[in-house]
C-alpha cells in the first residue's frame, strides 16, 4: 500500500529534482538568447539589446512577453494536426534529454541535508543512448513542421534538416561509442568516473579526434552556424519555421537553445571530466609549493560550478563560430559528413578498440 | 500490478496505432503513428528491463529507418493519395495469409509455455549490454554474422540500383 511515508519519498527523489531542473532549464533557454545577441553584437562590434532593463537584461522576459501575446497563425492549407504537434515534440525530445545528465556527484549541499542526494533525476545505465535517442526523434519536429506549413521553403528546410541529421548523426554514435569504449560503461556518471585520472580529451592519439568529430557532429546536429542550412535564412526565408508566429515560434526558439545545453554538456561530460576539476598534472609537480597550492584552491570548487563552467564554455563556442565562420555550401555539408567524419570516426573507434585491448589505456 | 496497468497501456496503444498506421489516407499520419507505435514498443522493451534494446529501438528504428520513410512519403501528393486504390487485386491472398498467422500467434499463446511471471527478458536490471554483447559473439555468432552479411547485400544492392547507367559500355 503506498503510505505517506512513500509519497513523501516521491516527492523528494523524483518531485523536486523535475522543479530544480526544469526552471533551471527553462531559465537558461530564454536567457542564453540574450547571451548570443551579446556576444554576437559584441563581436560584430555593436552593444545589442540595451533598452530593456540594464545592458537589455530584460530584454528575455520582454521577448516571452510577446512571444505568448502574439497571434498564433495556422496557415489556411496547413495541416493542423502535424503543424500544432511539431513544436511539441521538438520541445519535448529537448527537455527529455537532461533527465539522464548527472550534474554532479551525490552531495549533501556542505551538511544542510542529513544524507547525501545524487544530483540528477535519474542515473540511466544507457544514458548516452537515451540522449541520442531522443536527439533522433526530435528531427520529426523539424520534418513535420516543415511539411505541414504547406511552404516550400519550409519543406526544403525539413528535407535538408532530415538529411543532416541522418548524416551526422553516425559520426556523431561513432565518437560516442569511442568515449564508451574508453570508458566501459554508457552511464554518464561513470563516464565521468572514468576520468578522475585523465580526462578522455588527452587520451593520445583517439581523445582529440574524438572530441572533434564530436563537436563537429553537434553543431550540424543542433542545426547551428555553419551548418544552419535548414534554416538558412538567405536562400529558405527561415527554412522549417518560417510560417510558424508566436508562442510556436518561440518554443522552437527555445529548444534550439536546449539542444545546445545538451550538446554542450555531453561535450564536457564525455571529454572534459564533467564535474571534475582542472589540475595540473603530472602529480609529482604537486611537490612544488606554488602549483599544489593551485590544485587545491582549483579542487576547492563546488563540482557543479565546474560543470556549468564548461557548459557556458562550449556554449560561448557555439556563438563565437557562428560569428566567425560562413555557411557551408549543400554538398560541402554532404562531403564532410560522409568522405571526411565517417571513415576518420570508423579509424578513430579502430585504433581506440586496439589501444583498449593491448591496454595502453 | 502497476507494472501490468502499464502493460496494458502500451499495448492498447500498440494496437490502436497499428490499426490506424494502415487506415489513415494521409501517409504522413500514418508515419506519424507509426513513431508513436516504436516509441510505445520500446515502453514495453523497457518494462522487461531491456533498456538497451529500448534504445536501439528508438534510434534505429524511429531516428533512422522511419525518418527516410518520411522522407519519401513527404514526396508524394496528399490529394492522389486520398484517392488511390487502397489495394492491388492480390488483397485476399494477403488478407489469407495475414488470418494465417493471427492464427499461429493465437495458437502459440494458447498451447505454449512461455516464461510466467516476474521473468524478464534480462534477468538483471540495466546489465543488458554486455550480457547481449557476449550472448550475440559466442552463442549466436553464426546467426548474427549471417544478418551481417544479409544487410551488406542490401546495401550494395541499393547503391547498384540507384547507380546511373553511363553510355560508355
Amino acid at each position: 500500500m503506498p503510505d505517506m511515508q512513500q509519497i513523501l519519498n516521491f516527492v523528494i527523489t523524483i518531485g523536486i529534482p523535475v522543479v530544480v531542473l526544469l526552471s533551471f532549464i527553462l531559465a537558461n533557454a530564454m536567457y542564453l538568447q540574450l547571451m548570443e545577441r551579446k556576444v554576437l553584437a559584441h563581436m560584430q562590434s555593436r552593444l545589442g539589446p540595451m533598452r530593456t532593463g540594464w545592458h537589455g537584461l530584460l530584454q528575455p522576459v520582454a521577448d516571452a512577453v510577446k512571444f505568448m501575446f502574439k497571434e498564433d497563425i495556422i496557415p489556411a492549407k496547413a495541416d493542423k494536426w502535424v503543424f500544432s504537434l511539431a513544436p511539441l515534440i521538438f520541445l519535448v525530445m529537448a527537455f527529455g534529454g537532461f533527465v539522464a545528465i548527472p550534474f554532479g556527484p551525490p552531495t549533501d549541499f556542505f551538511g544542510i541535508l542529513s544524507h547525501k542526494v545524487p544530483l540528477w533525476v535519474s542515473n540511466l545505465n544507457i544514458g548516452v543512448l537515451y540522449i541520442v535517442a531522443l536527439a533522433g526523434i526530435g528531427t520529426y519536429g523539424v520534418i513535420m513542421a516543415g511539411w505541414a506549413s504547406n511552404n516550400k521553403y519550409s519543406l526544403m528546410g525539413g528535407f535538408r534538416s532530415a538529411a543532416q541529421m541522418i548524416s551526422y548523426e553516425i559520426p556523431m554514435g561513432f565518437a560516442i561509442v569511442t568515449v564508451a569504449l574508453m570508458a566501459g560503461s554508457l552511464n554518464l556518471s561513470e563516464i565521468v568516473q572514468a576520468q578522475s585520472q585523465k580526462w578522455f580529451i588527452i587520451v593520445l592519439p583517439v581523445g582529440p579526434v574524438a572530441f572533434f568529430l564530436y563537436l563537429v557532429a553537434g553543431v550540424a546536429e543542433t542545426n547551428r552556424a555553419p551548418f544552419d542550412l535548414p534554416e538558412a535564412e538567405s536562400e529558405l526565408v527561415a527554412g522549417y519555421f518560417t510560417e510558424y508566429s508566436g508562442i510556436r515560434f518561440g518554443i522552437f526558439y527555445m529548444a534550439e537553445y536546449m539542444n545546445m545545453m545538451i550538446v554542450s554538456l555531453l561535450a564536457s561530460i564525455m571529454f572534459f571530466g564533467g564535474w571534475m576539476p582542472v589540475q595540473i598534472f603530472p602529480q609529482w609537480l604537486g611537490g612544488i609549493g606554488i602549483i599544489a597550492w593551485i590544485n587545491r584552491v582549483l579542487a576547492a570548487i563546488p563540482p557543479t560550478l565546474w560543470l556549468l563552467g564548461k557548459l557556458y564554455f562550449f556554449i560561448f563556442f557555439y556563438m563565437w563560430i557562428r560569428a566567425t565562420l560562413p555557411r557551408y555550401r549543400y554538398d560541402q555539408l554532404m562531403t564532410i559528413a560522409w568522405k571526411i567524419l565517417l571513415p576518420l570516426s570508423l579509424g578513430t573507434l579502430l585504433v581506440a578498440a586496439f589501444m583498449k585491448q593491448a591496454g595502453w589505456m | 500490478m502497476i507494472n501490468k496497468l502499464i502493460f496494458a497501456y502500451f499495448a492498447a496503444v500498440i494496437i490502436v496505432s497499428a490499426v490506424l498506421v494502415i487506415t489513415r489516407r494521409n501517409p504522413v499520419h500514418s508515419v506519424m503513428f507509426m513513431l508513436l507505435l516504436f516509441f510505445h514498443i520500446a515502453g514495453v522493451f523497457v518494462l522487461l528491463n531491456a533498456e538497451f534494446l529500448a534504445a536501439v529501438q528508438l534510434i534505429v528504428y524511429a531516428g533512422a529507418i522511419l525518418i527516410l520513410f518520411l522522407f519519401v512519403v513527404i514526396l508524394l501528393s496528399v490529394e492522389r493519395e486520398a484517392q488511390a486504390a487502397r489495394a492491388n487485386r492480390f488483397w485476399p491472398w494477403l488478407a489469407g495469409f495475414g488470418v494465417i498467422i493471427a492464427g499461429e500467434i493465437a495458437l502459440l499463446v494458447l498451447r505454449g509455455s512461455f516464461p510466467g511471471e516476474g521473468r524478464l527478458a534480462v534477468k538483471v536490471a540495466g546489465a543488458g549490454v554486455k550480457e547481449l554483447g557476449v550472448e550475440l559473439y559466442t552463442k549466436y555468432l553464426v546467426p548474427f554474422e549471417i544478418a551481417s552479411v544479409i544487410l551488406l547485400v542490401g546495401l550494395v544492392g541499393a547503391v547498384m540500383l540507384a547507380k546511373k547507367k553511363t553510355d560508355n559500355r
